[in-house]
């Protein structure tokens, strides 16, 4: 079973964050960057999925040149390859954009002999959060599609006549009142929810391999749609107006005191 | 016309965040394109501008009336045997065959509300923004990094469609009105239904679904120290009625599953109270407990974010302070 995870490089933030010249952006300058974290439960997903049916992991990103570097953490922790699809700026691209560039990717591929079985995405990327690149790329490939799924196994109870043929996959995934169960064919895409699965760390031999990991790369097109933005606007940022009850254990029945004003300890 | 597609709770009750979504739609007018008069196709004579809201499967005389209250006046209500079993596509179907031509689409920010709408999207054709919090004239503000920043957009076509941050607006019932309700006869495609759910384990969720309603909820964040240093904070819950949630260290290290937890990628909450425990009060926690009314904080250390932006703070050892909070509780229960 070959798998393809899409990954994409975004800013790390901890704190707040000021914006770049055009306010179209925030200003990374200061700023690591990183694969969103339903992203890395995904890349975990793959490596454990095609462990458990044989196959290969694929990562692929639509980015600037140094997104290679996400494609190569990747590999280091498993992957066995990527493709990189240079955009110098993909803030102009909307998710329409994404999910068709990375479609047309996934055909070309396939004529040059590369399929994939299964499209892992992260359920949204951590600085757009649009959630939407792995719903429309699943309509754009013409596959079935889920989300907020945590886990993955190879298998599962037969049904609907298997004739798609490229196997079949059981997904466990968050509903509003419990774990919702999924059972579906191959091909399709599957968005990740965080949580499932631990991201393992790189091994010395997996960040090895990464500096030698084979990334094919493509030109990203001028994007059809484009993003709606606007610009960027900042939260204001509000003057702390903390009332300290006091220090260690003898501050205790000042909060009492709050919580019984609230109303919330119970008789 | 605006459509609100309207999640309800096992008991069939409107949820939540959906009546926040509803009253979000009321307070935005500007989001009626044509200036609020109903353009539905067999809807006949519903109130005026008022929201319409789609609810799939069981409708209770109870969600009917508090849609009401919401000032909802119109109620599609899609009933199918199909539709029993979740499955996004079959549902998401089901919301497009009613959906207007023109107007906005929304539901709330929820995993069932962010997926419906990115398939009623793509099925319409239409373009979508997600964790919007404000619309006016200009257009839409929605959350982006995190919470950390906001963008601006507009979205061109004749259908928008939106989900709305959990907690971005704060329920509001009005004048009650006698919803129309309108029913169907749907057809699924059987092809909408390779991902219907083929089962659902309840138990795990039961936590997440009481965190999201809970009036009091205890935060508890890597400066709990491991996996066996939560008695105080889990007697603090016992004491409160209330519910743990927890920051991503914790479900990262493994010490509490991730139904518990709160942020980002995590459970949005809007208890009365929330009181974190040893957590710093990182912008992806923080755009979890917006919707707290009251934010109390204890922490060892008096710069951190989480007792800056508390209401209430208490400097200290958790263990200490919250064991401390939980004998005086009981002292004064006598
Ligand atoms: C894309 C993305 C999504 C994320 N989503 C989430 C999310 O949904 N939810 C979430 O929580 N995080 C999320 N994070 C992680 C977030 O950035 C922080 O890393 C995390 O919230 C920090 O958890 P913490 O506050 O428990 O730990 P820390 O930041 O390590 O803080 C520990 C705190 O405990 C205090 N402390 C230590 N010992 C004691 C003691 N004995 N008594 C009292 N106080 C003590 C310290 O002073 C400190 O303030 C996300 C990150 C990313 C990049
Ligand atoms: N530029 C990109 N390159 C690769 N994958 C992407 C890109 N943008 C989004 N994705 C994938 O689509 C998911 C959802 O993204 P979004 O719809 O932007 O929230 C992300 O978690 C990624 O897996």
């Amino acid at each position: 079973m070959n798998i393809l995870v899409c990954i994409k490089r975004v800013p790390d933030i901890a704190g707040s964050v000021t914006l770049d010249a055009t306010g179209t952006g925030i200003d990374e300058s200061g700023l690591g960057h990183t694969m969103s974290s339903h992203e890395e439960c995904a890349v975990e997903l793959a490596i454990q999925t095609a462990a458990q049916a044989g196959g290969t992991v694929t990562v692929l990103t639509l980015g600037p040149a140094e997104a290679v570097e996400q494609l190569r953490a990747a590999v280091a922790v498993g992957a066995n390859d990527g493709i990189l699809v240079e955009a110098a700026d993909p803030s102009v691209f909307a998710p329409e954009d994404i999910a068709q560039v990375i479609g047309d990717v996934i055909r070309d591929r396939a004529e040059a002999g590369q399929t994939f079985d299964l499209v892992l995405t992260g359920d949204d990327a951590a600085d757009t959060g649009d959630f939407q690149v792995g719903i429309r790329l699943a309509y754009d490939l013409g596959y079935p599609v889920l989300t907020n799924i945590q886990t993955i196994s190879v298998g599962g109870a037969a049904g609907g006549g298997g004739e798609r043929g490229s196997g079949r996959i059981e997904a466990r995934g968050i509903g509003p009142v419990g774990t919702e169960i999924f059972s579906l064919d191959l091909p399709a895409v599957v968005a990740v929810h965080e949580g499932g699965v631990d991201p393992r760390y790189p091994s010395i031999t997996g960040r090895m391999k990464a500096k030698k990991a084979q990334v094919v790369e493509y030109d990203a097109p001028v994007p059809g749609m484009g993003s709606p933005r606007l610009r960027l606007e900042l939260p204001e940022v509000k003057a702390s107006s903390v009332t300290i009850l006091g220090e260690g254990p003898e501050a205790a029945p000042a909060l009492v005191d709050v919580l019984e004003e609230i109303g919330v300890i119970r008789p | 016309m605006t459509m609100v597609f309207v999640e309800t709770d096992p008991a069939g009750e409107v949820t939540l965040t959906s009546a926040e979504a509803i009253t979000f739609a009321r307070k935005n007018p500007q989001l009626l394109p044509d200036g609020g008069a109903a353009t539905s196709r067999e809807v006949s004579g519903p109130p005026s501008g008022s929201t319409e809201g789609v609810v799939i499967g069981p409708l209770s005389d109870a969600a009917v009336e508090s849609l009401g209250r919401l000032g909802v006046g119109v109620i599609h209500h899609l009933d199918h045997p199909d539709l029993a079993e979740y499955s996004a596509a079959a549902w998401a179907q089901a919301i497009v065959d009613v959906a207007p031509e023109s107007g906005t689409l929304l539901a709330s920010g929820t995993p069932r509300g962010m997926e419906l709408m990115a398939h009623a999207a793509v099925r319409t054709g239409a373009r979508m923004a997600a964790n919007v919090i404000a619309a006016d004239a200009e257009g839409l503000l929605r959350q982006v990094h995190g919470g950390t920043a906001f963008e601006r957009l507009r979205l061109d076509g004749d259908l928008q469609v939106l989900t709305i941050a959990g907690h971005a607006c704060t329920p509001e019932e009005t004048t009650p009105i006698t919803p129309e309700v309108y029913a169907y006869d749907l057809t699924v495609a059987e092809a909408d239904l390779t991902t219907r759910v083929q089962r659902t384990e309840v138990e795990a969720a039961d936590d997440a679904s009481g965190l999201t309603s809970a009036r009091a909820v205890v935060g508890a964040g890597r400066g709990v120290g491991s996996e066996n240093g939560f008695a105080e904070v889990l007697e603090l819950v016992d004491h409160l009625g209330g519910a743990l949630g927890v920051s991503r260290v914790v479900t990262g290290l493994g010490w509490r599953p991730h139904a518990e937890q709160v942020g980002q990628t995590g459970s949005r909450i809007s208890p009365d109270v929330y009181i974190a425990c040893g957590i710093s009060g990182a912008i992806q926690h923080m755009a979890g407990i917006e919707g707290a009314k009251t934010l109390v904080a204890i922490n060892t250390d008096e710069e951190s974010t989480m007792v800056q932006r508390a209401d209430y703070a208490i400097i200290g050892d958790l263990h200490e302070v919250v064991g401390a909070v939980n004998e005086e509780i009981v002292r004064r229960r006598g």
